[in-house]
């Protein structure tokens, strides 16, 4: 079932980097988002050099280059909001496009901005990539709570996440059986008028949720039945090691001479 | 990548949705949401403690899957593009704004950490602009509508749900206008137009999801039963928000340049390390002048063509997976 | 087929002293309405012993998994009492009451909220404020009494029917309850799934009350078999005595095997 494979981003290989502490892994991929966040635009010596290292951990995680490059294409649409930057500030003109009435001009400048934002974005989205792929979420979890996210938020996503495989399977169910019984949006015809479309799309909406509710009911007389009173606890499952601190460190500093080049280089 | 996920990814996640990703809001945007985002959150979980005690994590935890379910439920409008749920004000409604708001960032965080539906940094911005927001325009659905008839509370609720797409989309494109990702002039008109067409679908369902429970359950939206109503201060924002939008959308389509001026003023642009933009020879309908009317217009057409680009990717992708 | 059973190991009262004629659970009288008004227990009286095994059968509707909830607590405010190894379930005594009975619920997606099997077996040792060592040695000990010590890791939502339910039963085993109460333990179940369970059932040394539809394993399984129809007991006794009165069993919407 496709909704129930996407919550498994995460890739179980032997390899140092799943091994590593979730919290180390956690704190490295924000930094690098931070920084190269903070890389100027048209550096591209330095995001080259963010994008090895990138590709230099996948392997080192045995992903593959090619998972990591084909996720990483999730955010790329989003480009559409960007790409007006190419037409509107103001550089040397590299092209013009005549739009009936309009004629907009590519500027230098623009192309610069647009494919730094883009190339950022897209590096980005592969760091996190790399995170989820090489932890497991209750390790994530745990990495959050160690990393002083309130108990309380780190605890409902925990059960978030939980139950959104059994929600997911409800609502393909719940699909299916509409799908089963409209035969006319098998071909692309959509049976009904669309207030009556968006009826039954609501009514599945509130199915789900009179059903989501009631769960929940259960799961907490489960709980208290073993005894839960109101504090949330969890045995404390990790602990840095050496070479955690020492994969920290290196993350670290390599970060940082990737931005100190991409400052003086640019 | 298989096509028929990249159909779907492209449905699903592109066009109706907002999530920023990392890399397109500057770095003093995102911080600043996030200072927003992490204050409130942190008043929103004591606050929903107090509400519901013992039953907040399972609660909050099953509901917030439930959101992010039910986004999967779409219900298709015309050629080939699907309404959906964004879920913000039916969270508010039937939980009230502070559950509301959490649940919905909890979405949010899951999303952006586990599907990269939207980026880390820009999280904070996220949240804002999809729980935050929706929340506190939820919250006068509780505060104007709860002791009215049937019929009002359902159209209110409806008219909530498509005001807060609205609003989400009129904030993130201020927020990527001031990061200098997106000139005002075309991302603010482009956003709202694309938004206010989405904004349906939310408001319908929204409006046929709560006519379900009220049918089913009345008991749970009874006026009563919602003791988790947010009380004056959500109304007060609520009203604040729809106010804003009401009034910038318009300044904001006619004057982007307003919009220009206040962002070198406040000193974003050395952030986004642009000069001022000079836009799309001015913005403007040739034959309709420099008027607010053309500037409308244009974003408009703006955002038609945004949606004409989506529409056609689509209807590639689909057709190439129905090949395949 | 003669029903053969381990010993029970323990059979102590609601202080932890040695009391082998200890009534394990003993119902009097007991009422519930549901706020909603539906009155779904009308009288229900009913003893256990310490070690037997008992099956409450009867159609849907019938109050069984009413009569369940009231065992720890999570139901109460009717006329009527509960006691549970002696020890009347009243609020105050709740804490003990709950690490006494465990109750495993219908649907193991509801009992199994963790991301992690490790994770749901050790909560609730962990909320009866135990040290993590004790918690650990508890987890691996349950896991290893329902055949899942090899689980630990997995992610509860990649656990198959018949595994959920076994972690589920581990859940409540770790908390060293006197008293294992399962609502409907053999539905959904496949047949090897079921049977697994039959003899795991089997083998686990405690005093057991399973609602239940599954009359042939009710028949493998528990000597004593209780009717229940409309909030009341119509019989109780020997399950194969009852199993011979087709009309009693039809009376109620069962079909004698
Ligand atoms: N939360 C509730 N609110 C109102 N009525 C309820 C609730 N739960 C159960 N009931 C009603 O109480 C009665 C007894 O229900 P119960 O679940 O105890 O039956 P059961 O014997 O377990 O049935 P089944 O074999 O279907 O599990 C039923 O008529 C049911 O409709
Ligand atoms: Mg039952």
């Amino acid at each position: 079932m496709m909704l129930h494979n996407a919550l498994d981003r995460y890739h179980d290989r032997p390899s140092s980097i799943h091994d590593l502490d979730p919290r180390v892994k956690v704190v490295v991929t924000l930094l690098g988002i931070f920084s190269v966040l903070l890389l100027p635009d048209g550096a591209w010596g330095a995001y080259f050099l963010v994008w090895c290292a990138v590709l230099a951990v996948a392997l080192v995680a045995r992903l593959g280059v090619g998972l990591v490059l084909r996720r990483s294409l999730v955010a790329l649409p989003f480009a559409l909001v960007a790409i007006t930057l190419v037409f509107t500030l103001p550089g040397r003109t590299l092209f013009t496009l005549q739009l009936g009435a309009w004629e907009i001009s590519a500027s230098d400048a623009g192309l610069v901005r647009f494919s730094s934002v883009l190339v950022r974005s897209w590096l980005s989205v592969q760091m996190a990539i790399l995170l989820v792929a090489t932890t497991r979420i209750p390790d994530l979890l745990h990495a959050l709570r160690h990393l002083h996210v309130p108990a309380l938020l780190v605890t409902i996503l925990a059960f978030m996440v939980r139950y959104l495989a059994v929600l997911l399977d409800e609502v393909t169910r719940l699909l299916r059986a509409r799908q089963a019984r409209s035969a006319a949006s098998a071909q692309g015809k959509a049976g009904g008028s669309l207030l009556w479309r968006a009826r039954v799309a609501g009514n599945m909406t509130g199915q789900l949720f009179l059903r989501s509710l009631e769960r929940s009911d259960r799961i907490y007389n489960a709980m208290v039945a073993r005894g839960f009173r109101g504090q949330y606890v969890t045995i404390n499952p990790h602990r840095m090691r050496r070479r955690d601190w020492m994969a920290l460190g290196l993350a670290f500093a390599a970060l940082t001479m990737i931005q100190w080049l991409g400052r003086t280089l640019s | 990548m298989n096509i028929a996920l990249l159909t779907r990814l492209w449905e699903e996640v592109v066009v109706p949705r907002m999530h920023i990703p990392d890399g397109f809001l500057s770095m003093p945007v995102a911080l600043i949401f996030w200072v927003i985002t992490v204050a409130l959150l942190l008043l929103a979980i004591r606050k929903t403690q107090q509400q519901l005690g013992e039953r907040q994590i399972p609660l909050m935890g099953v509901m917030a899957a439930f959101i992010f379910a039910a986004q999967m439920i779409n219900f298709p409008i015309a050629g080939g593009t699907s309404g959906h749920l964004l879920g913000g004000v039916l969270a508010a409604v039937m939980l009230g704004p502070w559950a509301g708001m959490l649940v919905m960032a909890c979405v949010i965080i899951v999303q952006g950490l586990l599907f990269q539906d939207g980026g880390l940094l820009v999280m904070g911005a996220n949240i804002f602009n999809m729980g935050l927001v929706t929340a506190a325009l939820g919250s006068l659905y509780h505060g104007l509508a709860a002791r009215q008839s049937k019929g009002v509370r359902l159209v209110v609720a409806g008219v909530l749900a498509w005001l807060s797409v609205v609003a989400g989309a009129l904030f993130t494109a201020l927020q990527l206008g001031f990061s200098g990702t997106s000139p005002f002039a075309i991302v603010v008109p482009a956003m709202l137009g694309v938004h206010m067409l989405i904004g349906i679908g939310e408001g319908l369902i929204t409006m046929a999801a709560l006519a379900f429970v009220m049918q089913v359950r009345p008991d749970l939206v009874a006026a009563e039963a919602v003791r988790t109503g947010g009380g004056r201060g959500w109304v007060i924002v609520g009203l604040v928000i729809a106010l804003f939008v009401a009034v910038l959308s318009p300044i904001a389509s006619a004057d982007p340049d307003g919009l220009e001026r206040v962002a070198i003023d406040m000193g974003f642009e050395e952030v986004a390390m642009t000069p001022p933009y000079e836009l799309f020879p001015d913005y403007v309908i040739p034959f309709l002048g420099e008027t607010p009317l053309s500037t409308i217009l244009a974003g408009v057409i703006g955002a038609l063509v945004v949606a004409l680009v989506a529409f056609a990717v689509g209807r590639l992708l689909r057709q190439r997976a129905a090949a395949a | 087929m003669p029903i053969v059973h381990e010993p029970v190991a323990r059979c102590v009262d609601g202080w932890g002293r040695p009391a082998p004629d200890t009534l394990a659970l003993e119902v009097e009288d007991l009422h519930f309405a549901y706020p909603d008004g539906h009155v779904a227990l009308r009288g229900v009286s009913l003893q256990v012993h310490c070690g037997e095994k008992v099956a409450l059968v009867g159609p849907n509707g019938a109050g069984k998994s009413t009569l369940l909830l009231h065992l720890n607590g999570l139901l109460n405010g009717g006329q009527g009492s509960v006691r549970v190894m002696g020890m009347p379930v009243t609020t105050p005594n709740l804490p003990f009451i709950r690490a006494r009975v465990g109750l495993v619920f219908q649907n193991p997606d509801d009992q199994l909220f963790s991301p992690t099997v490790y994770e749901d077996v050790a909560f609730g040792p962990l909320h009866m404020g135990l040290p993590e060592e004790e918690v650990r040695r508890r987890v691996v000990q349950a896991l290893t009494q329902v055949g899942m010590a090899h689980y630990a890791d997995r992610l509860s939502y990649h656990l198959s029917m018949g595994e959920k339910k076994r972690v589920a039963i581990a859940t409540v085993l770790s908390m060293h309850p006197d008293i294992l109460v399962l609502d409907e333990p053999s539905a959904g179940l496949d047949p090897r799934a079921r049977r697994g369970l039959i003899n795991l059932l089997r083998t686990l040394p405690i005093t057991m009350l399973a609602s239940t539809h599954d009359m042939l394993m009710v028949r493998e399984l528990f000597p004593r078999m209780v009717i229940m129809d409309e909030g009341r007991i119509v019989a109780d006794g020997p399950t194969a005595e009852l199993l011979e009165q087709t009309e009693l069993l039809e009376a109620h919407g069962l079909e004698r095997l």
